[in-house]
């Protein structure tokens, strides 16, 4: 009933945008990518496609994030030499694996008459098959040629079926067909270019799933049901039904948040002694299971992630955060902190406030940066060549907390323009130690997290929270980032206006994560593509409403 | 569950071109001169290759404690003072500067990229040209198994000094074993085994190989010209794994320096200084005998990050925030944890040289056969300084380097010691960097 009600309201809502003139502005799209997959999306396809049993033992070269994504660093990065071999290494053992007694026999849709003659048809078979969901479209004959000779040469040469195939899939493996998406562009009857089925499938796959189009997104794309609207809305639809939807949310908030970089989390155990991995990997899951119970389960206001007091809690978490969370099973129990406890909101739980911290203290400054570049999307500068660093070395120095050390940049101007954009909304989640364990002191000291963030004041970390879900950036910087990470580059000039239209749908439907993804799953501009170079906005600068 | 099993998905729930784009002039004939200048040879006749690497610290030196000024000879002082017994062995390079041009000094990173690619990079993050052990292992790579051997000794892959540009930046290995398992495990040819036959699979592995190359033409036709330089680094290391393929189904020849070494013991992986030295030790040794075994020619080590994260055990401060917030000593006149680790960090530069030192080969070591590029990323790091940053050249590198010599720069720019270090390994380079960075002289005074 209630979702009866909300599809009927937005409905309405959609009818008064379209009234008040809030269609969405065209534009000239951007140019098609050239992706790597990303090790998650790497991982769910083999999950996919072989199943969830076949092992991907090998670790991957970074990407270096770009405009605050992964998913646009995708967009050019390359691969080392040593990354090659890596693929290739990990091609054989994942072809040895689907091609074992055992694997074969479920996905190998055929059998030779005997395991040691070669059987072209079912070869062809198994190629053109497989090929489909790792190319993510059918292959050419060529290229089916090319496998299946290769597994015809092996075959012979180890006198096994099953073995030579293996090596035909591992070369598909290991082809930058696969690990590159690649973006196909044909022109429509007006000659206006235009992404294929195929590229429009994959889109949406990477977007709504984080892994390779299933088959009911290629037959789609066969079936030229993704060159218009309604057969767009109809696969949306279908997938953000999905449970795998959730998987597709996780990715992106992953990303967006930068949690990858719990890989490399480490603190000092001596200082941290109940900070383990277990704990750092639990932190990981937790602000992800949040995040999804508040706005995929409960379809909350986004904007409420900064200030809720519910989340999730494990054994390990329980440990650092001093409450009390075993549960019979050992697992997940749902948790809510008190009112007036210093938890309320995303950014202070131990996602936020131990991964932007050093190993072995807090650090305001990582934290307020990284407020103002992961959630606010914008830009602090990196410190200039010539800091002054003796104010902070009098060794007669009184100063105890981290506001006492931190208070000397604002006396110095190459300090203070950059360190008043980041300190003051730091400052504020100083109860919370290098590990984001929940502290009053510091060396005696009592802790006082009073800040500002863009003019607003606050006392503690809840004020900070709901300055957050107050500032108008927050929302709009969710668009932009949701935006980019689907289309897999930048924003291009022609796109700002709109970003403004997603920002007011967004905020009509209530800031509601689902409208949100399926406004841009849904638009034009996600599918228009500009085959000539299109100059991109500068370094995710915060454009002014147009 | 596989959706070729036809059930409901589960949730899952050399230079190439102009090299790389770096702005080098070429006039010098290209001559076979990767090999030993010094009459060595190996047992089996063949002449000794030349091998090199870099090793990159960070935080620099505590200025008036690392080296004296006095230019007749390296003088190291308390901070460097694990260095002294191999002060024979080096070449110091002191006062060489990085003018920028106006274009800012991103701190821990300028520094860096100036010194490996003689250009100032203009965004944070940004590498604007190959490294310049890219532009030797372009050069040199091609007749080994791998390419180059690239290792980071805090735990983290993205702790590399090593790129081809900034979204091509080469991971290090961080873990013994798994540099172990790369070099001495599966396709590892042991030249002690005369007479060992090739694996069968190596000649499958090629048709592989070039299964994926036969795609190239038809991939690059669908992409622009951008994204067509992508594939071709992509495509232009499967033609190098091709040739190390075709290299592991040879004999290898019989190099007396060779052994298979011992499988590294399994330990930590992390920050903690003890840790880290371990680590930098065990895949030191390792890599010298993966050298002597001629699996690479080049390789690179950095053993710590830029914004040096070393810690110690206990206490709340890394390498690099002491350099910025410790109170200076005012009876030393230095920060004493900051200087603490300083010293670390060049005890395991020394232990570095030793364990190069310690490898016979023909009439001498393994060092006399190689030369190291070791430097920082800034000269004194509380005031981010990219003048005056330490480089040195370590080892003979065949017999083509004098040793032992203090060279004052004069605020040359620090690209010289680069374009010397590339012209002794044979890359036929006269001119290397951009802007004021670019240079064309020699350091000659460390020529033979």
């Amino acid at each position: 009933m209630k979702r009866l009600t909300r599809m009927v309201c937005a409905a309405l809502a959609a009818l008064l945008l379209v009234a008040c003139g809030s269609r969405e502005p065209s534009t000239r799209g951007g140019p098609p990518t050239l992706r790597l997959l990303t090790e998650s999306q790497y991982r769910n396809t083999i999950a996919d496609v072989f199943g969830e049993h076949i092992e991907v033992a090998a670790r991957f070269d970074p990407i270096v994030r770009v405009e605050g994504l992964l998913a646009i660093g995708a967009g050019r990065a390359t691969v080392t030499p040593f990354g090659v071999e890596r693929y290739i290494a990990l091609a054989r053992s994942i072809a040895t694996q689907v091609m074992s007694e055992g694997n074969r026999e479920l996905l190998v849709p055929c059998q030779p008459a005997k395991a040691a003659s070669f059987d072209a048809d079912c070869a062809e078979r198994f190629i053109a098959r497989t090929g489909r969901y790792l190319f993510r479209r059918p292959l050419a004959p060529a290229e089916v040629s090319t496998f299946v000779t290769l597994a015809e040469r092996a075959a012979a040469s180890r006198g096994d079926f099953h073995e030579g195939l293996a090596y035909g899939l591992q070369a598909m493996l290991a082809s930058p067909e696969f690990l590159f998406v690649a973006e196909n562009v044909v022109t429509d009857p007006t000659g206006t270019p235009q992404l294929d089925g195929y590229s429009r499938a994959t889109r949406l796959s990477l977007f709504l799933w984080n892994t390779t189009p299933d088959e009911a997104l290629l037959a789609a794309a066969e079936r030229g049901e993704l060159d218009d609207m309604r057969g767009i809305r109809r696969q949306v639809e279908r997938m953000m039904e999905s449970t795998r939807f959730e998987t597709g949310v996780r990715a992106f908030f992953t990303d967006m948040l930068a949690l990858d970089d719990f890989q490399t989390l480490e603190k000092d155990s001596s200082l941290y002694p109940a900070f383990s991995l277990a704990v750092a990997n639990d932190a990981r899951e937790q602000v992800l299971r949040t995040l999804v119970e508040m706005l995929l389960v409960r379809e909350e206001d986004y904007r409420d992630i900064f200030t809720t007091r519910r989340t999730v809690m494990s054994g390990p978490l329980g440990l650092v955060y001093r409450v009390p969370a075993a549960s019979p099973s050992g697992g997940w129990v749902p948790f809510e902190f008190p009112e007036g406890d210093p938890r309320a909101g995303i950014q202070t739980q131990l996602s936020f406030v131990a991964l932007h911290s050093h190993p072995g203290k807090s650090s305001p400054t990582l934290r307020g940066k990284a407020i103002r570049e992961l959630l606010l999307c914008q830009r602090v500068p990196d410190p200039p060549g010539s800091v002054n660093f003796d104010l902070f070395n009098d060794p007669n120095s009184p100063g105890k907390t981290a506001r006492d050390r931190l208070v000397r940049h604002s006396t110095d101007p190459s300090c203070s323009g950059c360190h008043k954009l980041m300190d003051p909304i730091g400052l504020a989640l100083e109860n919370f130690d290098g590990a984001g364990q929940q502290r009053w002191y510091e060396n005696g000291e009592l802790i006082d997290t009073s800040g500002e963030i863009n003019g607003i004041r606050f006392t503690d970390s809840a004020g900070l929270g709901s300055a957050l879900r107050d500032d108008p950036a927050v929302p709009a910087c969710l668009v932009r980032r949701a935006y980019t990470y689907a289309a897999g580059r930048p924003i291009q000039r022609s796109e700002r206006k709109l970003l403004n239209h997603f920002e007011d749908e967004f905020a009509a439907e209530d800031f509601r994560l689902r409208e949100l993804i399926s406004a841009i799953a849904t638009s034009d501009a996600l599918y228009a593509v500009s085959v000539a170079p299109v100059r991109t906005a500068l370094l995710d600068r915060q454009e002014p409403r147009t | 569950m596989s959706v070729l099993i036809k059930k409901p998905f589960t949730r899952r729930d050399v230079l190439r071109g102009s090299i790389g784009g770096s702005a080098i002039a070429v006039s010098l004939p290209f001559l076979d001169c990767f090999l030993s200048e010094s009459g060595e040879a190996l047992a089996s006749g063949a002449p000794v290759p030349v091998r090199f690497g870099t090793w990159f610290w960070s935080m620099g030196h505590t200025p008036g404690y690392a080296v004296g000024e006095r230019t007749d000879r390296i003088e190291f002082l308390e901070e460097c003072k694990a260095l002294i017994p191999y002060v024979d062995e080096i070449n110091y390079f002191g006062h060489f500067n990085s003018p920028l041009d106006g274009r800012p000094n991103h701190v821990h990173h300028t520094g860096w990229v100036a010194t490996r690619t003689a250009t100032a990079p203009v965004l944070p993050g940004d590498i604007p040209a190959p490294t310049l052990d890219v532009l030797v292992a372009d050069a040199l790579g091609g007749n080994t198994r791998f390419r180059s051997i690239d290792m980071s000794c805090t735990g983290n892959p993205r702790d590399s000094f090593t790129a081809r540009n900034t979204h091509t930046r080469n991971a290090g290995e961080v873990s013994p074993r798994a540099l172990y398992a790369r070099l001495f495990g599966d396709g590892f040819q042991d030249p002690a085994k005369v007479g060992a036959k090739a694996d069968p699979d190596l000649m499958l592995q090629q048709s592989v190989l070039s299964g994926i190359r036969e795609q190239r033409q038809r991939f690059e036709r669908r992409v622009g010209a951008a994204d067509r330089a992508r594939l071709d680094e992509y495509f232009t290391s499967i033609r190098q794994l091709e040739t190390q393929l075709a290299l592991q189904q040879q004999q290898p020849a019989a190099l007396a320096a060779c052994r298979k070494p011992q499988l590294p013991a399994e330990g930590p992986i992390g920050l903690e200084i003890n840790i880290a030295q371990a680590n930098h030790d065990a895949m030191s040794r390792l890599l010298v005998m993966a050298l002597a075994c001629n699996q690479t020619r080049v390789f690179n080590m950095a053993f710590n990050n830029a914004l040096s994260s070393l810690r110690r055990p206990g206490t709340a401060y890394t390498h690099h925030t002491l350099t910025h917030e410790e109170a200076v000593d005012q009876k030393f006149g230095y920060q004493p944890e900051a200087f603490w680790f300083n010293c670390r960090v060049m005890e395991a530069l020394a232990s570095f040289i030793g364990t190069f030192k310690a490898v016979k080969e023909g009439n001498g070591t393994l060092l006399d056969n190689t030369l190291i590029f070791a430097h920082a990323e800034t000269s004194y790091a509380k005031v981010h300084a990219v003048d005056n940053i330490p480089v040195m050249t370590i080892g003979r590198a065949g017999g083509r380097l004098k040793t032992g010599k203090h060279i004052a720069g004069h605020g040359d720019p620090v690209s010289r010691v680069g374009l010397t270090a590339m012209q002794v390994m044979g890359l036929p380079i006269e001119t290397w960097g951009t802007g004021s960075l670019q240079t064309s002289k020699t350091i000659s005074e460390v020529l033979v």
